[in-house]
């Protein structure tokens, strides 16, 4: 299929207009969740931009690459990704959270071109990119689903069900990142409820185990790529990130996980995105 | 004359079965329960498209999901209690939400389970289900009945439920008798009172019909097998003759069918109702026919119910109930 440039250079240029558009949107629709957006933009752009097969022009193409939001309120940096692929036009994202848009506040399938799954409530995601993972199986396609997940989410049980299901089963056709930007409502993961030691549950699992900085594209790229050829396992990637990455007032502030900003501070932030990181 | 019974579980097994062998997209998963569900028989002619998920229901209807949402007709089964109850949010965000077609065979329902006890006896299996969107429910009256909804949701859009017991039920329907979802079925015609039922309490209806023939009272007995959506206009029309009814389920009063008949005639007519279930209570072990004497699901609790029921269409007015 056609695809745009792809270079590392273009990548930064559209993850900055993903952040952008996170910003915007959250401000008009007055809520919605900035700061794990802004962790999860570079994944995201990654993935739609780069690592993922797909065709906006053809949304359920069969032999697609699939990609479950499991942290689904980071909705925002979904669509924004979505839009600037191609899937909708980007105006329609200043109708976030609006009644009567295809942009709900979480993911609803069957709403909006490019939405998989319905996701929301925390820790699901997993178990369908598996049913998704055993489909393609039965049906010998060679596509790949990709899954991202918070790190505050990974306190939720249903993970490691899933996780001792995709070993049982050698998935190896599914992807798992782990946004571990260690923030989440109440703060910091390892004070809320420590999910460490990443590395070695996943590992205990029976996963192959990656870790990377998750904002390094070539980094990111390359952990796909080794997740490709790893065969007989499921991979996950846990990805180092800054939550409010690349607005200076939400780094690493809990205070903007569900939160917008007000005028003077969209201000402030549009401004540190007019670069790219 | 001796009744015949045959297991809902055994009959919704081959159903399964049969499907398999007809349609490629058909899959199953079960939670380590495949020897009580039946699904066991889908494993072993087709182990590839099989998935056994242990006991995790959660990620079971989560992986059921993805399947679906990737084409396949995902079939998921466990006993009734774990079915509903345990993974609740999982049907509601990852099946019901988004339209999927995952079909939730449960078994092990209501307190005939026996000696297991309330922890295995699900109560309120319906009424969790019947408060999804989209989500259709159906409870079978018998082995025959399973095997038709078996097959019959396969060839439907979307979730669905279905409801099947653990001991062996009486078979009252015909093998060739017809099915379709969302339609009741009248089993015996009658003037005076309308008994609907779901489950095996469509055979206890049956019998108290025949009871209260000897006081004189012709019971119309409806099959509301599916009991979501509710057969609207079967019941209407009964109901419009009778002008009374009673409701009998192996549910809690609470939010089952005995809710839903409520809650029909309760917004579209003033008739007498009366319903017969379990009283907002958990089950305990025992022996099935012993407990559905205590819990107040026998043939005579019907015949007891019809008769207030009549006797508040003949009074016409006022309350039942005072403190």
């Amino acid at each position: 299929m056609p695809r745009e440039d792809s270079s590392i250079d273009a990548l930064k240029e559209k993850a900055r207009l993903v952040r952008r558009h996170v910003i915007e949107m959250t401000c008009a629709a007055g809520s919605g969740h900035p700061g794990g957006s802004l962790s999860a933009a570079d994944i995201l752009t990654a993935l739609y931009f780069r690592v993922m097969r797909h065709d906006p022009e053809h949304p359920e193409w069969e032999g697609r690459d699939r990609f479950v939001l499991s942290k689904g309120h980071v909705a925002p940096a979904l669509y924004a990704a979505l839009a600037e692929a191609g899937y909708f036009p980007t105006e329609e994202l200043l109708t976030l959270r609006e009644l009567g848009s295809r942009l709900q506040g979480h993911p609803s399938k069957g709403k909006l071109p490019g939405i998989e799954m319905s996701t929301g409530s925390l820790g699901q995601g997993i178990s369908v990119s598996n049913g998704m993972a055993l489909a393609a199986r039965l049906d010998g396609s060679d596509h790949r689903i990709y899954c991202l997940c918070g790190d505050g989410e990974m306190q939720s049980g249903q993970n490691w069900e899933a996780a001792m299901f995709a070993a049982h089963y050698g998935i190896d056709n599914v992807t798992v990142f782990v946004d571990r930007n260690h923030l989440q409502i109440m703060g910091d993961t390892e004070d809320v409820l420590s999910i460490e030691p990443m590395e070695e549950k996943w590992a205990g699992f029976g996963w192959n185990v990656i870790v990377i900085d998750g904002h390094d594209f070539e980094r990111i790229i390359e952990a796909c790529e080794q997740a490709r050829r790893c065969k007989g396992r499921p991979t996950v990637i846990i990805a180092n990130t800054v939550k409010g990455r690349g607005v200076s007032f939400m780094e690493n502030n809990p205070e903007f996980h569900g939160k917008c900003c007000s005028d003077e501070q969209k201000g402030v932030a549009m401004s540190d995105l007019e670069g790219c990181l | 004359m001796p009744v015949k019974k045959a297991s809902q579980r055994s009959f919704f097994g081959k159903a399964l079965q049969e499907l398999g062998e007809a349609d490629e997209s058909i899959v199953a998963l079960d939670a380590d329960l495949g020897s009580s569900t039946k699904t066991s028989d889908f494993a072993k002619v087709f182990p590839d498209r099989f998935f056994q998920c242990g006991i995790a229901e959660q990620n079971m209807m989560g992986t059921a999901a993805g399947l679906a949402a990737a084409g396949k007709t995902a079939f998921t089964s466990t006993f009734a209690v774990f079915a509903t109850g345990r993974c609740w949010d999982q049907i509601r965000q990852s099946i019901a939400y988004p339209q999927l077609n995952v079909k939730i065979a449960a078994t092990h329902c209501g307190i005939s389970v026996g000696g297991d006890g309330a922890s295995h006896q699900a109560l309120e299996d319906i009424a969790l289900m019947r408060a999804l969107p989209n989500m259709t429910v159906i409870c079978p009256a018998d082995a025959n009945e399973a095997y038709k909804a078996t097959l019959a949701v396969a060839s439907m859009p979307g979730p669905c439920y279905i409801r099947m017991g653990r001991a062996d039920f009486p078979i009252i329907t015909e093998e060739d008798a017809p099915f379709e979802v969302g339609k009741a079925n009248i089993l015996r015609k009658g003037k005076d009172v309308t008994l609907v039922g779901s489950g095996q309490m469509v055979s206890l209806c049956l019998e108290a019909a025949e009871m209260l023939k000897g006081e004189g009272v012709a019971a119309e007995v409806l099959n509301m097998a599916t009991v979501k959506p509710l057969d609207a206009e079967t019941l209407i029309d009964s109901v419009e003759r009778t002008r009374c009814v009673v409701t009998a389920e192996e549910h809690s009063v609470i939010g089952g069918l005995g809710s839903a008949v409520a809650e029909f005639l309760g917004e579209n007519g003033n008739q007498p109702m009366v319903r017969v279930g379990v009283r907002d209570s958990f089950g305990e072990s025992g022996d099935p026919e012993d407990l559905m004497v205590k819990y107040g699901l026998t043939k005579e609790d019907i015949v007891h119910a019809a008769r207030k029921a009549v006797a508040r269409k003949q009074k016409k007015k006022g309350f039942l109930w005072r403190k």
